[in-house]
């Protein structure tokens, strides 16, 4: 298979305000545009846009307002993994030869519809995320004896690492003990332990071997590539692992022919504290019995090897972009281009991206 | 509308269920997706057991598993902290845009 990689990015603020989605798509394209050498939009294969928006035909019109005419122009939704879903796609018309370059453009407004998925009848009128939040939290606590210290380590640890990242939605620095006296969601879940909507939208560009030479001469490849998805419906989940996360990161390490321990970086799903807790044992990052020593340890110690861009919680959750700004991250880590936030040695990386209470995973491994 | 939503709009939780393998379909659906035949139209078993549980203002709700491979979240009705396993009587459903499911706890 021809080796495809990652040319170029532009991201967005992340942000409360209600900006057009057209307009948030158009801004993130832009800047690939003004930061990418030798770029121009006659050499653009494909415009695939990641987002919940029920705005129509966006590939189309993304395409018209950055005066490109492609070849292949669609939208992608998958929930919260529609970003990495569109990365893939656009992967997969390279691969298949019937493109060499494709941006790849994700947004979408605060208040978006895609919070709720309203088909899912098994959630009855506990449709909202916060009640699958509460399930896998309280199996975690059950199964583990997770304290509230300890899933409160992960938001505090990704609100501190949010904090370098120019692009974040929160900049504030929450201590533990704010997280844990934060207004009470759920018996099991404080507004800490919780990602935000907002508004925001992240581009890359894709290209093939043969091309990518032209664009940059640090490319990051996409080595590894695992999917799964168990249901659409959040009841047939197993409470105590995320298992279309284990499926995934399976495929994508025999794809990379990567093993776990190698994995430098993560950019990991943290809707809710839990899910960092589970992602990082169902990835085979630490042992499953030491999830919360892990997190502690990196927190105590500054490592960011975890969402060191913020994550979810930390960054805010504009669901059509976040697969696509974990893959800016990761790229960013591993072109040592990662200013505050640079982890140092980094070989390769890790995004894990899910959707609708981790029915469904997408796995990448990314490598310089 | 269709049947399931229908029939719990007044009260009845009803499932479907595979006539050749037996299997129920949830969500539920008019063919069995494993073998692809008819399903038929069944009540619902109105005792199930708690998965898990948590609470929102005052108000218990969980994972309640009310038959093999059939579980639904709802509002978990009792005056104790429930416990897992615990088995709980369908108390009331209906339907207005979503499914509702209120059980009450079954004391041991």
């Amino acid at each position: 298979m021809k080796k495809i990689g990652i040319a170029g990015y532009g991201s967005t603020k992340f942000s409360k305000n209600e900006i057009p989605i057209e307009e948030l798509l158009v801004e993130s394209t832009k800047q690939i545009f003004q930061t990418t050498p030798n770029l121009s939009q006659n050499l653009i294969d494909g415009v695939i846009i990641s987002t919940n928006d029920n705005s129509k035909y966006l590939g189309a019109i993304i395409s018209e307002r950055t005066g490109i005419r492609p070849k292949i122009s669609h939208t992608i939704e998958h929930l919260c993994s529609s970003g990495t879903n569109a990365i893939i796609s656009a992967f997969s018309y390279i691969a298949a030869g019937l493109a060499d370059v494709i941006l790849v453009s994700g947004g979408d407004v605060i208040g978006n519809p895609g919070q709720v998925l309203e088909w899912d009848q098994s959630r009855g009128d506990l449709n909202h995320p916060i009640y699958w939040g509460s399930m896998f939290t309280k199996a975690h606590k059950r199964k583990f004896n997770t304290t509230e210290e300890e899933l409160a380590i992960v938001s505090a640890k990704n609100h501190k690492q949010a904090m370098d990242n120019p692009n974040s939605y929160s900049h504030e620095p929450y201590t533990i003990s704010q997280i844990m006296n934060s207004k009470i969601i759920t018996d099991d879940l404080r507004i800490l332990d919780c990602s935000y909507p907002c508004s925001g939208s992240a581009s890359v560009l894709l290209a093939s071997e043969d091309m990518i030479k032209k664009f940059t001469d640090t490319p990051i490849w996409i080595s590894g590539i695992g999917q799964k998805t168990t249901s659409a419906s959040f009841t047939k989940n197993d409470l105590t692992n995320l298992s279309s996360t284990i499926s995934a990161s399976k495929d994508a390490y025999a794809m990379s022919n990567t093993s776990s321990a190698e994995i430098d970086v993560a950019e990991v799903h943290d809707a809710f504290s839990v899910c960092e807790l589970m992602a990082v044992t169902d990835l085979g990052l630490t042992e499953e019995s030491s999830s919360t020593e892990f997190i502690r340890n990196l927190f105590n110690t500054g490592d960011r090897k975890i969402n060191p861009r913020g994550g979810l919680i930390g960054s805010g959750h504009p669901l059509g972009a976040t697969g696509i700004s974990q893959i800016i991250e990761i790229t960013q880590q591993l072109q040592n281009n990662a200013e505050r936030r640079q982890i140092p040695n980094v070989k390769k990386g890790l995004v894990h991206n899910m959707s609708a209470a981790a029915t469904s995973s997408t796995v990448l491994i990314l490598e310089s | 509308m269709n049947k399931f939503e229908s029939e719990l709009k007044n009260g009845n939780f009803v499932v479907s269920e595979c006539i050749t393998c037996k299997q129920i379909v949830w969500p539920t659906s008019d063919f069995c997706n494993t073998c692809y035949n008819t399903t038929k139209w069944r009540n619902a078993n109105n005792i199930g057991r708690i998965i898990e549980f948590s609470k929102k203002n005052n108000s218990f709700f969980g994972l309640i598993e009310v038959e093999q491979n059939l579980r639904v979240m709802g509002k978990i009705s009792t005056d104790k902290i429930p416990e897992i396993n615990q088995k709980v009587k369908l108390k009331e459903c209906s339907f207005n845009k979503t499914p509702k499911f209120i059980f009450e706890v079954i004391p041991n």
